[in-house]
This record gives C-alpha cells, sequence and structure tokens, in this order.
C-alpha cells in the first residue's frame, strides 16, 4: 500500500491548491483545447462535494446558470485544472451537500462562514 | 531478450499530458543478483540467470543455498532465466532498474489469477444466449453443440468446454514504462499485469 502511495505522490508533487470544502464557493480555471488552440474557461460554483484521496481525488461544482443548474466534476489532478480559487467560506453541517439540488433561490443560499 | 523480476504491487491511475486518467500497474523489480552465466562450452547456450526476493536461510533447501553462496549472496526466493543483456555479466553483479528508461516498451510474464472451474462463456468467451431460448430453460450460459451427427461420430480434439480456467502462465506484451523510481526500484507500467498482487512477474525488454 505504501509503495502505491509513493508512485502517486511523484505525480502529485509540485501540486499546490487552496484548501477547500464543501459548501465553499469556487473558481476552478479550465485549460480546453480547441483544434491546436489553448484557452481557460472559468467554472464557478458551490462545492457540492469531495471524492476520494490521492490522486484519484475530484470534486464536484454546481452552479445555476439561466435558470438550469449545472455540475461539473473536476479530477483534482488533472493536469488541465490551470488554478482553483476560493471565493467563499460556506458554513454547511454535512460534507455532501446534494440537498441543494432541490432547492432554488433564496433557500439554495450558503451562509458565510466568519472567522 | 533481457529482462528483470519483479513483485507486483498494485494499480493506480495517473494524468497523461492531455489530461486522460490511465491505469497503470506497480512492479517492484530487482535488484536482482546473477546467480548462473550459462555460456555455450558448459551449458549449450547463452543465458544469465537472476535471483530475486529475500527469503529465510532456514527455509532454503542447502542445494539452493550452495548456489546462492557461489554468487555472494543471501537465499532469494524466484530464479529466471534471461538471454541478450548488452554487457557481459559476472557471477554476482546486480541488476537494478536503471535497465529501463521511460518511454520504453514491455513484455510482462506471471501467472494469472486461478478462477476455478469455469463455464465456456467466461473461459472462452462464448456469447452465451442473448435473448430469447424459445422455452428451454437452463441455456443462458450452455455452449451449445460440440459437433455433427454420424459423420464425424466424435467430438473432434481442442474442442472448447468447461474447465479449470486461470493459474496459466500470460504474457503481456507492449506495456509502456510511464515512469522509473530508481531509489524505490519500482516500476510503473501502463496497463494490467496478468497475476495477483504480489506475485511474482518477469519484466522483459
Amino acid at each position: 500500500m505504501d509503495l502505491i502511495k509513493i508512485v502517486e505522490n511523484e505525480f502529485t508533487a509540485g501540486k499546490a491548491f487552496p484548501e477547500f470544502n464543501a459548501g465553499d464557493t469556487v473558481t476552478v480555471h479550465y485549460k480546453i483545447k480547441e483544434g491546436n488552440k489553448e484557452r481557460i474557461q472559468q467554472f464557478q460554483g458551490v462545492v457540492l462535494q469531495r471524492r476520494n484521496a490521492g490522486i484519484s481525488a475530484s470534486f464536484t461544482v454546481r452552479k445555476v446558470s439561466n435558470g438550469v443548474g449545472v455540475e461539473r466534476i473536476f479530477p483534482l489532478f488533472s493536469p488541465n485544472i490551470d488554478k482553483i480559487e476560493v471565493n467563499m467560506r460556506g458554513k454547511v453541517r454535512r460534507a455532501r451537500l446534494f440537498y441543494l439540488r432541490e432547492l432554488t433561490g433564496k433557500k439554495a443560499r450558503i451562509k458565510e462562514k466568519r472567522g | 531478450m533481457s529482462g528483470i523480476i519483479g513483485k507486483k504491487i498494485g494499480m493506480t491511475s495517473i494524468y497523461d499530458k492531455n489530461g486522460k486518467a490511465v491505469a497503470c500497474t506497480i512492479v517492484q523489480a530487482g535488484p536482482c543478483v546473477v546467480t548462473q552465466v550459462k555460456n555455450e562450452e558448459t551449458d549449450g547456450y547463452k543465458s544469465i540467470q537472476l535471483a530475486f526476493g529475500d527469503r529465510k536461510e532456514k527455509n532454503t533447501p542447502k542445494a539452493i543455498m550452495g548456489h546462492m553462496k557461489k554468487a555472494n549472496s543471501g537465499p532469494k526466493s524466484k530464479m529466471a532465466e534471461f538471454k541478450g543483456f548488452e554487457n557481459p555479466l559476472n557471477l554476482g553483479d546486480t541488476i537494478t532498474v536503471e535497465l529501463f528508461a521511460e518511454g520504453e516498451f514491455v513484455d510482462v510474464v506471471g501467472t494469472s489469477k486461478g478462477k476455478g472451474f469455469q463455464g465456456v462463456v467466461k473461459r472462452h468467451g462464448f456469447s452465451g444466449v442473448g435473448g430469447n431460448t424459445h422455452g428451454q430453460h437452463d441455456r443462458q450460459r450452455a455452449p451449445g453443440s460440440i459437433g455433427a451427427s454420424s459423420f464425424p461420430s466424435k467430438v473432434f480434439k481442442g474442442m472448447r468446454m468447461a474447465g479449470r480456467t486461470g493459474g496459466v502462465r500470460v504474457k503481456k506484451t507492449n506495456l509502456e514504462i510511464i515512469k522509473v523510481i530508481k531509489d524505490q526500484n519500482l516500476l510503473v507500467v501502463k496497463g494490467a499485469v496478468p497475476g495477483p498482487k504480489g506475485s511474482f512477474v518477469l519484466v522483459e525488454k
């Protein structure tokens, strides 16, 4: 088991992300290749969950765009992630916020964590 | 074909340059000791015998102990012969993962996981009955006809049937080496490798 971690650390080394958790609002800067051009797309929303550990870690971001809920799952250590910004730390009481899918408008707000 | 003996550690996935997740296997390979150098005069052919994997002296037969002592090595549990090393090797030399470079393609030999007595669907990839059986029951995974009638009045030899599956020597060819970690003697190989975790494998170049 340890040897697998050594290999995973070889590939994850040198990648630094800010600490964030479910309930935080983040902006993910994601590299997109169109033909041979590369550009960076931003995706801002609430983190619904963080999954797995080590190199296979991923997280789900949800935003509501034109009244339609959009969720994207990002692999945390994907080389296509340019950077992750944390915009707001949310105060939530659970690690998986799937209940947000059912809520809209004022009820779907998350309070900011203070201090 | 030169090579090295290793131990399968397990699998993980890594991301390639395009951001695609690639499944890969970790093999702890070497360091192996040269325990015998075979040549044409005495053995009739040229090859190098390598040994890998420490074991206790009390569990080692005296004959193997003596064989290892000739190479100034402690008792080892796995031995294998390889041919075609570039540099001439002597008794007692060690071979490490530095034999391999990243981006190279290798073959990996192992003993596949034993699966016991299996039917033809698992053993030979027969398709089974996908849909209707026209009222017959217990036929979903049956082999179907095994031959014609009064001619030839026998079942041909080699007819694929149910039986013991797995647990045989399997060689997977052309696996790319993604990374070589020298200080831990690790090889990261793209794709899967035959056998359970902790089993011995031969990595051939």
